[in-house]
């Protein structure tokens, strides 16, 4: 199948499921308040009253702020375990027993701790999906050939050139695959410190419509917040193109 | 007569795994000459890759001594190797030419004047309209070509191969057989070529080493007399398979 025939049925997948969910409404005559039509949802996007772009900008910042950190601290933890084994073999246990934690049972005490607004939302968003980046990431940069590095050992390359040219590179492709995953748990993590300590966002948006049972500005609400969620989902897949896949699969 | 390139003399490797003692080469004795390309055969497991991660500076010695160089040929030690493995070994992300260049960036020689040998050596080895090409694009044969070109780029004085055909089809390796005697006459290196295929070992070795294993020991050497420059019917020959016959024999196969 050629590619621009995938989109196609990609972008018809979209459409087909937007109408679905529309006919759907309309013909089992589901109330309004129970289920809104997309039009229904798209109409309460006009409502100046609602303040979407604070809330948009707020989610957006809280999500791509959470995910940038876990990028940063997520690569340079592992960078740091491939560096020193003493630290991984200390502190990998330890970062699986301190992933088991449920962070979303964790946020009450980020709010005790941090307070309301968006760094404490964003440190939630990070803390939920900075572990498979760091994960992923090890696991790229100690998979390589051991013939390679006694071929580049063989020319004396030194560690940091072993690193730079060979297992950073290396790492890529798995660091990506971390990215992807981190970017939907990144989301989540946004919108659940927003529903328990915030005054602004999509996610408290969403609560606050709830009380007034507004359910065609709570499906808006979702909808953003998936978008925001493909937009950064997006952003990945760009890179990955740019430094992987566009060398793998040249044709 | 000039002094030989490569002096080995009753070389000995121990390796310790969990309180254990495992002699992975022992008695190993071997003088090659400057240009030469000589054939280490033997089975799997008789030490053939531990000689040559020894010669490469990678692994210590525990006995015995390795001395590489000469008065004309002086050799410095981790300037003057290029190694070619099973596999490839090419990095995905890099074109062939990037990945050709490794060992000279790694060396911080000059990066226009590698650039250039690179674009020759590509040349050589009938690679010149893939240097921009990635090494996924490329079949399994050509991958072994650039990587041969990538042993040659900082122009050192002692090519290590172990088992460089291993893992191409019969015809392709035949063919590879017939570009590495072609590469090695035009560059005239020294190479020390690890198989475990008596045939190849015979047709591409101006010398034959033969090793055994259990103990890991060198069983014998020789040098091969056969018409220069070496086409594939020599094969067919009686002293060709004379020779192959000489080493069935010492590896317990006749």
């Amino acid at each position: 199948m050629g590619r621009y025939r995938g989109y196609l049925y990609a972008f018809l997948a979209h459409v087909g499921f937007v109408l679905v969910w529309h006919f759907a409404v309309v013909w089992s005559g589901v109330p309004k308040f129970i289920m809104p039509t997309p039009l229904d949802a798209l109409r309460e996007l006009f409502e100046p009253h609602y303040n979407w772009g604070t809330h948009i900008w707020v989610t957006t910042l809280e999500v791509f702020g959470g995910f940038t950190l876990a990028a940063v601290v997520g690569v340079a933890m592992a960078v740091l375990f491939v560096w020193l084994p003493g630290a991984n073999a200390a502190l990998m246990p330890l970062l699986v027993t301190l992933n088991m934690v449920p962070k979303v049972a964790m946020a009450p005490l980020f709010v005790i701790w941090l307070g309301f607004g968006i760094v404490p939302n964003m440190i939630i968003a990070f803390t939920i999906c900075f572990f498979p980046i760091v994960l992923t990431t090890y696991r790229g940069l100690v998979e390589v050939e051991p013939e390679l590095i006694n071929l580049v050992k063989s020319v004396r390359a030194n560690r940091w050139q072993i690193f730079t040219k060979i297992q950073l590179p290396g790492s890529l492709p798995y660091l990506f695959s971390g990215m992807k995953v981190a970017a939907v748990l990144a989301v989540a993590g946004a919108i659940v410190g927003e529903f328990i300590a915030s005054d602004r966002g999509l996610g408290n948006f969403l609560l606050i419509q709830q009380n007034m049972l507004n359910t065609g500005a709570m499906v808006m609400a979702l909808i953003l917040i998936t978008l925001i969620g493909t937009a950064l989902y997006g952003v990945v897949l760009a890179l990955e193109w740019v430094f992987v896949t566009r060398k793998e699969v040249a044709k | 007569m000039t002094a030989p390139f490569i002096r080995i003399e009753n070389l000995r490797k121990v390796f310790r795994v969990s309180g254990r003692e495992l002699v992975a080469v022992q008695d190993v004795t071997l003088d090659i000459r400057q240009g030469e390309l000589v054939s280490l055969v033997g089975p799997s497991g008789c030490g053939k890759s531990t000689v040559l991660s020894i010669l490469a500076g990678l692994l210590s010695a525990d006995g015995g001594t390795v001395e590489i160089g000469n008065a004309e040929n002086p050799f410095t030690p981790g300037r003057d190797i290029g190694m070619v493995f099973q596999k490839a070994l090419l990095l995905k992300w890099r074109t062939i030419l990037d990945n050709v260049m490794l060992p000279a960036e790694i060396l911080g020689l000059p990066r226009r004047e590698t650039r250039e040998r690179a674009r020759d050596l590509l040349q050589m080895v009938g690679l010149g309209d893939f240097a921009e090409a990635y090494p996924q694009q490329l079949s399994g044969g050509m991958q072994q070509r650039a990587a041969i070109a990538r042993a040659l780029v900082h122009d050192p004085k002692l090519i290590l191969m172990d088992e460089p055909f291993g893992a191409l089809d019969a015809l392709t390796r035949e063919k590879m057989n017939l570009e590495l005697l072609r590469i090695w006459r035009e560059s005239r290196k020294t190479i020390l070529f690890v198989t475990h295929g008596i045939q190849e070992a015979v047709f591409l070795g101006s010398q034959v080493a033969v090793m055994t294993a259990g103990p890991a020991r060198m069983a014998d050497q020789f040098h091969i007399e056969l018409p220069e420059p070496r086409h594939l019917d020599v094969k067919t020959t009686e002293a060709f398979g004379a020779y192959a016959r000489r080493i069935y024999g010492l590896l317990g196969l006749s």
